[in-house]
């Protein structure tokens, strides 16, 4: 067993030490961290004249996991592609700071970033579709001495560390349940399954944190929770998980803190049972509706959608006929 | 429309042949694909020859005399140099997903670089390395402005580079320099190579069964000796390569650029690094050529790219023996087509060079066919080129 995949529990792994270690922090965005791993500052993303992410200051504390929610369109993936390198800020000249454990990461391409233990998914799976799932996987593993041209043609030099590689792979595959498909073309997969094993690859290079980009979108309900226990599992082996989702439900059950953005803005940190009746995060998602509890799990139901939509259609047609009387 | 869902494998047929479905066994052995795809390619080659042997050796008639000019043709030295070149196009394109449109550049640089040298008097060693000094870095100027662009541009900068080299090279004032239109005459550089040869002097036709050559000679055994042994190394690096976790990285850059940076990997310099080792082999196979020949800048244009495409597509790309079997088939078909419609089509309606051109044709057809058909070739997986998302 490799420690770093499947380690000792952290202490973390209490969900009393981590409400005691959360309680202190002021449910209000931007605030501090009594550990924070990641520190953004100022970063500005627009395109053409539309802001697509506006966050002056985030902390995101160590060993928990945080949730990033907000409605379609609030600039969660932006966001993530910014700081993962994969985007560059607008504000890059302007003061735009970020760092991860204490590393500055301004200038730092994706790979580097990925490098410094910060490894991420994307929303939009990124499954290497015309390759074995097995050769997904260990192309997640890190320093491989078989990827350098000079040594790649003597196997001598890469075979011993292919296996270790191979065998770590085969443990992660177990667990998220795809080894009888190790040798399936990942493209032969289910949607579900490919978040799963982006999941896995992504695991492969044992980061300190990983951003998870809607991991449930796509996925059906039986895969979502084993899914969600995975994601539990790795916060109490120690791992700080990032995860993006736009629905609040499926937050509540495993986040430890919930982070809140809104048409490029954190409008609202706290944690998950309190930050869903804040005012801020109701105006976010619902507009007018104050007196819907976002919490309740009937709100994210097809009739209650509707009903809601057809209540803010009759409100604004009210609305035109008042301003044309 | 049906052929796409016929072709992907249900679950039944994907798991057949897995025995350990389901439950972890970490001694659990894995099956080699990779071995059954260099039997069937062992299977071709032998079929191939075994028949166009036999035909050439008793057929009588037009037919043996078809069937030995494709025989000649697929033992020509400038067949196995053309296998050369596409093997590098094959890291390229094939592993990483580059589009290199002016795989005759990085050959013209090679003969330029190896011819120049020993016309002026230097060793074959130096002009060797030369050759592939100058393919390196036009690699590299080629790289690094457009390596981080889409794969596009690297089409567009490739094939007008390409050309533009070539003209360079047909300048009337570097006539001292390349021998400008003209190039430089085989005889200027050719014999350092000659001299090495071991085969003595006389004519070989293996009991009637080959092409009656002089054993070494210009254009005799000695450089098809040569320059098949250099396509056997090549592909034996190749699938060296490819096999390796660097392969592997090459393949996952060919799939999704971003995945790979995801995890860590510098994109850049592995695309460049694969960059130069298949613009390297393109220059191999442009010194051997030129070996049989003369040293012409308009035999390596841009028509000799797209035969490499073709060849490339036609034995299969992401495959060691892909790029053999391609080039030899594809010289073999046209002399085939050219050498049937001769025969058949009396003089009056097609001449013998309109055979020639109706032969081209026929190619660019089978290429279009190919494609649309069967676009992992004659070697390559169907699944690797199937799912595209
Ligand atoms: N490349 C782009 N060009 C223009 N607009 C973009 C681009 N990427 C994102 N946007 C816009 O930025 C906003 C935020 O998008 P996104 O970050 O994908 O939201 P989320 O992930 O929270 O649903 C959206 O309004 C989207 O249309
Ligand atoms: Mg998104």
């Amino acid at each position: 067993m490799s420690e770093a995949t499947i380690g000792t529990p952290s202490k973390l792994a209490d969900p009393e030490a981590r409400r005691a270690l959360m309680s202190g922090v002021s449910p209000e965005a931007g605030s501090s961290k009594p550990d924070p791993i990641l520190e953004v500052d100022h970063i500005i993303r627009n395109f053409g004249g539309m802001t697509a992410v506006h966050v002056d200051h985030l902390e995101v504390q160590r060993g928990i996991i945080t949730a990033l929610i907000g409605p379609n369109g609030a600039g969660k993936t932006t966001f993530f592609n910014l700081i993962t390198g994969f985007d560059r800020p607008s504000s890059a000249k302007t003061g735009a700071h970020w760092s991860f454990e204490g590393k500055k990461l301004d200038k730092t391409s994706a790979s580097s970033v990925a490098l410094a233990g910060m490894v991420r998914t994307f929303q939009l799976t990124k499954s290497l579709n015309r390759m074995t799932v097995m050769d997904n996987m260990m192309l997640g593993a890190r320093g491989q001495r078989g990827e350098n041209l000079l040594t790649a043609m003597f196997k001598g030099t890469w075979g011993a560390q292919e296996k270790e590689v191979e065998k770590k792979a085969y443990e992660l595959l177990d667990r998220f349940k795809l080894y009888a498909k190790k040798d399936d073309y990942a493209g032969s997969l289910s949607g579900g399954q490919r978040k799963l094993l982006e999941m896995a690859r992504a695991l492969m290079s044992d980061p300190t944190m990983i951003m998870l980009d809607e991991p449930m979108a796509g996925v059906n309900p039986a895969l979502t929770q084993s899914l969600l226990s995975h994601i539990q599992t790795l916060r109490d082996e120690g791992m700080t998980v990032l995860f993006v989702e736009h629905d609040m439900h499926v937050v509540r059950h495993i986040s430890d803190w919930v982070v809140v953005m809104a048409e490029g803005r954190i409008v609202a940190e706290g944690p998950a049972d309190t930050v869903m009746s804040n005012p801020a995060v109701i105006d976010a998602y619902l507009g007018a509706h104050h007196d819907t509890d976002l919490g309740d799990d009937s709100l994210l139901s097809d009739e209650a959608l509707e009903e809601m939509a057809q209540e803010v259609a009759a409100e604004e047609a009210e609305r035109e006929a008042e301003e044309k009387s | 429309m049906s052929t796409v869902s016929e072709s992907i494998p249900t679950p039944d047929q994907a798991q057949a042949g897995d025995t350990a479905a389901g439950v972890y066994d970490p001694n659990d052995p894995q099956g080699p694909p990779p071995q059954r795809r260099a039997m069937i390619a062992a299977a071709i080659f032998i079929g191939y020859f075994v028949v166009i042997l036999l035909v050439a050796k008793f057929a009588p008639g037009t037919v043996g005399v078809i069937a030995r000019g494709m025989l000649r043709e697929s033992l020509s030295a400038q067949t196995a140099a053309v296998a050369i070149a596409i093997i590098g196009l094959n890291v390229h394109f094939g592993y990483t997903g580059l589009l290199n449109m002016g795989q005759s550049g990085f050959m013209l640089l090679g003969a330029y670089g190896f011819s120049i040298s020993i016309w002026k008097g230097l060793p074959m060693p130096v002009g060797i390395l030369v050759g592939f000094l100058a393919a390196f870095v036009f690699a590299l100027i080629l790289g690094v402005p457009t390596l981080k662009l889409r794969g596009d541009y690297l089409a567009i900068v490739t094939i007008s580079a390409a050309e533009i080299l070539r003209y360079v090279g047909r300048l009337a004032k570097l006539e001292n320099f390349t021998g400008a239109a003209q190039g430089i005459p085989g005889s200027q550089y050719r014999d350092p190579f000659v001299n090495l040869s071991f085969f003595g002097d006389g004519t070989f036709d293996a009991g009637g069964w080959l092409p009656n050559l002089q054993s070494t000679g210009v254009n005799g055994w000695w450089v098809r000796f040569v320059a098949w042994l250099l396509v056997a190394l090549c592909c034996v690096i190749v699938f060296l390569l490819a096999r390796s976790p660097w392969g592997r990285l090459l393949r996952g850059i060919r799939e999704d650029e971003d995945a790979i940076r995801s995890l860590g990997k510098n994109v850049f310099a592995i695309k460049m690094q694969a960059l130069v080792i298949g613009g390297l082999f393109g220059a191999l196979g442009g010194m051997v050529y030129i070996l049989p020949s003369s040293m012409q800048p308009d035999a390596m244009g841009r028509n000799l790219t797209f035969f490499c495409w073709t060849a490339l597509l036609l034995g299969g790309a992401a495959t060691v023996f892909g790029p053999v079997i391609g080039a030899i088939l594809f010289f073999a078909l046209r002399v085939f087509i050219q050498g049937t419609a001769g025969a058949i089509v009396p003089d009056s309606i097609m001449n013998l060079s309109q055979t020639a051109q109706f032969a081209w044709i026929c190619v660019g057809i089978t290429l279009m066919l190919l494609v649309i058909f069967r676009p992992q070739g004659i070697l390559g997986d169907k699944r690797e080129l199937r799912f595209n998302v």
